[in-house]
């Protein structure tokens, strides 16, 4: 178990991790399902999302391929309806939300020295919900899948449209996912409010954590809002109510509801990514990052605007100017802390020394990628422009540079700088390199063209496409490039499974990172730290070597310059 | 901090730096960090890169015009100022995008690790901070000024030519209703467009509330070129979306809700026919509920309306005289009214 020597915060003496007398944790598979260790918990996370991530691609690469041809037959209409309902699903609710609940639980309590979260037993429930949640909705294709898209529009998706059970397994998975998140929610909010090491104020808190406060309170605000449509969908399709039945209720309550906890949940999706990158940068162009508080600032703002564009979503419907204008500028509004949070990574890049680890591979690649989402966002923020955009390819484009091309990327780069810490092992690098540069010629095959197939008219969650103009050139073109994505990912994985044998091994600390996970064995004993460290600046790790070096004169190379 | 002067050389750009293992002595940086891959020559990669992405912006440009960057247009003048407003928007991105993406590019190069270079420890710039948001705060206004300058001549519609069409079917809207835009004259060519799964039917006002003896087509309107037309869109069971890329943007059918666009397709385009589809899930169906816009002239569109007139007058009372026969006692339940012409 790691001992460390507390004189690190006096003047004399060398703190260092000691390895004395240990009791061995139990291990086998009883210990995962009865465990309450946030790291057991965040692993389980990890590797379920990435399950479900494999799912939900596979789903995509079955869509991709009947788009591959005009007027294809390969898949019958009903199937593919369900195929971008359970891509979508759980692409949302099953990998990107769950997987940042997954490196919060891991990484939380260890970047903020403490010891677990706030309610270990509550995080187990978390996951196990999520679990339950994934099951029941994948259980229902064995029988009748839902087929009316990961936003369940009424009045489609009521029982008049939809009378199979496969809508009721999407408010299942929406419950069971919602509890989960809110329970999840909850105890991030209560351990980084109450657990952090002395010395951590609000100012030194690492930005990942401030990002997964952020995605906190984003949840417990938006959570409540489609568990109750969700519910009013339920009584509706089975218990006479009519909240969302045309003449006697209104099917656009339901988009203002879903889109009232949709728009928030895409920052949810993306603001823990955006902690990663703000982690994964300063360490590897061996800099500060740049503008700790307005990156930080950035991110409360974005939040509190996200709450405020829902209908940007909706600028098809029929609906008044003043609302039409009014989301327009509030969806204007959010791209000035987006913009803010680009220019100070790009700045935290500049005049540093930049390492090219895997990690910093994907961040580069998210910064390329999701600025074209970003700059894709400001054309359906016009909603003149968004009449010809809504509901097309453009559209499918748009979000999947910001969710794939912007999350997955970052959630990449999470995993290769994290990889170390979880096992003990260093990835491969040149397996790295070549999925990265595969991901990204096959994302930018796959989506880019997508732009043009939107603007020369074909619409979203069609399965299938009259041969007129270029459209089937530029569909193969995307089906192509899905493939090779797919490889891409493919070869990542491989490389964390073979490196978990094979890796070199990690050590404490090997990216001579900034932050207090780092302070700790790889992998981390149960309870994190003996001694927890005084933090004096919001790079504490960097301190502790700097403390290091001074004392045992032994110099590492990110110390401060010695001008030459 | 004293600006830092480093240069590319030959010296260290001009080979592959492979001699990462000559370190400083005491070193303590973990192997893990140690650079391992051997970088190719960067500059020449550079280089090579600038001139792909310029090949490519010629490619672009020439693509441009083919429409794989801005929405179709050609129909109808609000579908030309949506392409004209995209295209100001797409240069002002493509502005944005090349500053950004070179400056990224440009930093991950220059500033990659090499031996002996050291990292300037600075936290930020408050001044530079503020500039970029404002910067970026000022591009926005611009948009929104643009935006708002086109706005109107994008959902108002202009009067119909002189030439246009005149006849049965153009009506002078009362107390438009707060979405329906009315040209300046206020007539216009009135058609309701209902959706319905997979179909879309079209019924053309006849000037009279009795819905019942209108004419009415499925899937493919006719229009009269010249001609304000205004869409008075619903919707009958689930949701839909009419949309006619080069007519201009969609517009959502949702049941228990009226929506309302317009188009006005130019003389010159007598004899095309645009193409459209359902842009909104509406079931399992969804990709085949596609709509035609046929423009004719409006000399064409007149006699075209009388014909389909007199075809559902024949038709209704064929149906009639059947019924009688048929059924003798029923007689008085059915009229020629709702025989064929389904309840709007
Ligand atoms: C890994 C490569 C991926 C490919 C090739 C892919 C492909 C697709 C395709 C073909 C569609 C259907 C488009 C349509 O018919 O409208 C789709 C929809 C969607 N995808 Fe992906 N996707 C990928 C990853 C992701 C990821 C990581 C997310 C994360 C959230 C995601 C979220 C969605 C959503 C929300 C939809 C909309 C579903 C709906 O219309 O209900 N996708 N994707
Ligand atoms: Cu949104
Ligand atoms: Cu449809």
């Amino acid at each position: 178990m790691a001992v460390v020597d507390t004189t690190a915060q006096s003047t004399t003496g060398v703190p260092q991790v000691l390895a004395s007398k240990v009791e061995r944790p139990s291990e086998g598979w009883t210990s995962w399902v009865t465990t309450t260790d946030h790291k057991k918990i965040g692993i389980m996370y990890i590797v379920t999302t990435l399950v479900f991530f494999v799912l939900g691609g596979i789903e995509a690469l079955m869509m991709r391929l009947q788009l591959g041809a005009a007027n294809n037959t390969l898949l019958s209409p009903e199937v593919y309806n369900a195929l971008f309902t359970i891509h979508g699903t759980t692409m949302v609710f099953l990998f990107v939300v769950p997987i940042m609940a997954g490196f919060g639980n891991y990484f939380v309590p260890l970047m903020i020295g403490a010891r677990d979260m706030s309610f270990p037993k509550l995080n187990a429930l978390s996951f196990w919900l999520l679990l339950s949640g994934g099951i029941v909705f994948y259980a229902s294709i064995f029988f009748s899948p839902p087929e009316v898209a990961w936003t369940a529009y009424a009045p489609l998706s009521g029982a008049a449209y939809s009378p199979s059970g496969g809508v009721d397994a999407w408010i299942f998975l929406v419950h069971l996912t919602g509890l989960s998140s809110l329970v999840g929610a909850v105890n991030f909010y209560a351990t980084i409010a109450h657990m952090r090491a002395p010395g951590m104020g609000w100012g030194r808190m690492p930005l990942f954590v401030w990002t997964i406060l952020i995605y906190a309170i984003l949840l417990i605000l938006a959570l409540p809002v489609i568990a109750g449509a969700a519910t009013m969908l339920l009584t509706d399709r089975h218990f006479g109510t009519t909240y969302f039945v045309p003449g006697q209720g209104d099917p656009l309550l339901w988009q203002h509801l879903f889109w009232f906890f949709g728009h928030p949940e895409v920052y949810i999706m993306v603001l823990p990514a955006f902690g990663i990158i703000s982690e994964v940068l300063p360490v590897f162009a061996r800099k500060p990052i740049f503008g700790y508080k307005a990156i930080a600032a950035a991110t409360v703002v974005i939040a509190f605007l996200g709450l405020l564009v829902w209908a940007h979503h909706m600028f098809t419907t029929p609906s008044p100017s003043v609302v039409l204008i009014f989301f327009m500028l509030s969806s204007f509004l959010i791209a000035i802390p987006t913009g803010v949070k680009m220019f100070n990574w790009i700045a935290t890049l500049w005049r540093g020394t930049i390492v090219f680890k895997p990690p910093l591979l994907f961040a580069a690649a998210f910064l390329s990628l999701f600025l074209i989402g970003g700059i894709s966002g400001i054309f359906l923020a016009i909603f003149p422009i968004d009449w010809q955009l809504h509901d097309t390819y453009f559209v499918v484009a748009h979000f999947h540079y910001v969710i794939v091309g912007g999350a997955v990327f970052a959630i990449f780069s999470g995993l290769y700088y994290w990889f170390p810490k979880m096992t003990g092992r260093m990835p491969n690098e040149r397996l790295a390199q070549i999925s990265l540069v595969t991901m990204y010629v096959g994302f930018t095959m796959t989506f880019l063209i997508q732009h043009s197939l939107g603007l020369d008219g074909m619409p979203r969650r069609i399965y299938e496409y009259q041969d007129i103009g270029n459209l089937e050139l530029y569909n193969q073109i995307s089906t192509a490039g899905s493939f090779v994505l797919g490889i891409g990912i493919f070869i990542s994985f491989y490389n964390f499974i073979r490196s978990l044998k094979k890796g070199a091994v990690a050590g404490p600390d090997p990216w001579l990172a900034n932050t207090l996970e780092w302070f700790t064995p790889s992998p981390p004993p149960q309870n994190n730290f003996d001694e927890v460290p005084r933090v004096r600046s919001i790079e504490p790790m960097k301190d502790i070597r700097r403390q290091v070096e001074r004392q045992s004169g032994i110099v590492s190379d990110d110390r401060e310059p010695a001008r030459s | 901090m004293p600006p830092r002067t480093r240069r590319f050389s030959p010296a260290t750009t001009g080979r592959a730096p492979r001699d990462r293992a000559v370190r400083r002595p005491r070193n303590t940086i973990p192997a893990a960090l140690a650079p391992t891959a051997t970088y190719p020559n960067l500059r020449r990669t550079l280089l090579a890169a600038l001139t792909l992405a310029g090949l490519g912006l010629l490619v672009f440009a020439g693509a441009a015009s083919a429409d794989l960057l801005t929405p179709e247009s050609g129909g109808s003048p609000n579908a030309d100022d949506i392409d004209t407003l995209y295209k100001i928007v797409l240069v002002l991105a493509f502005i944005i995008f090349f500053a950004v993406e070179g400056v990224l590019v440009y930093s991950l190069v220059k500033y990659r690790h090499r031996k002996g270079a050291v990292a300037a420890q600075i936290h930020g710039n408050t001044r530079l901070e503020i500039g970029w948001t404002v910067g970026a705060a000022v591009l926005l206004v611009v948009l929104g000024g643009v935006t708002f300058a086109m706005l109107g001549d994008i959902r108002n519609p202009p009067d119909s030519d002189a030439a246009g069409y005149d006849g049965p079917g153009v009506v002078q809207v009362a107390n438009a209703a707060s979405g329906d835009r009315q040209p300046p004259n206020g007539k216009s060519l009135r058609i309701q467009v209902n959706g319905q799964q997979y179909l879309w039917r079209y019924t053309y006002a006849d000037g009279d509330d009795n819905r019942l003896n209108n004419v009415f087509s499925y899937t493919d309107m006719v229009v009269p070129t010249g001609t304000t037309v205004t869409l008075e869109i619903k919707a009958q069971d689930v949701i839909h979306s009419w949309w006619i890329p080069e007519l201009g943007g969609k517009f959502d059918a949702v049941p228990g809700h009226t929506n309302y666009t317009w188009f006005k397709v130019p003389a010159d385009k007598a004899g095309t026919t645009f193409r459209g589809q359902c842009a909104e899930l509406c079931g399992r169906n969804h990709a085949n509920m596609l709509a035609n816009v046929r423009a004719v002239t409006p000399e064409e569109f007149e006699a075209w309306l009388a014909g389909k007139k007199r075809a559902i007058e024949t038709g209704n009372r064929d149906v009639v005289e059947q019924r009688k026969q048929l059924f003798p006692t029923e007689e008085d339940q059915v009229t020629e009214d709702s025989a064929v012409n389904p309840t709007p």
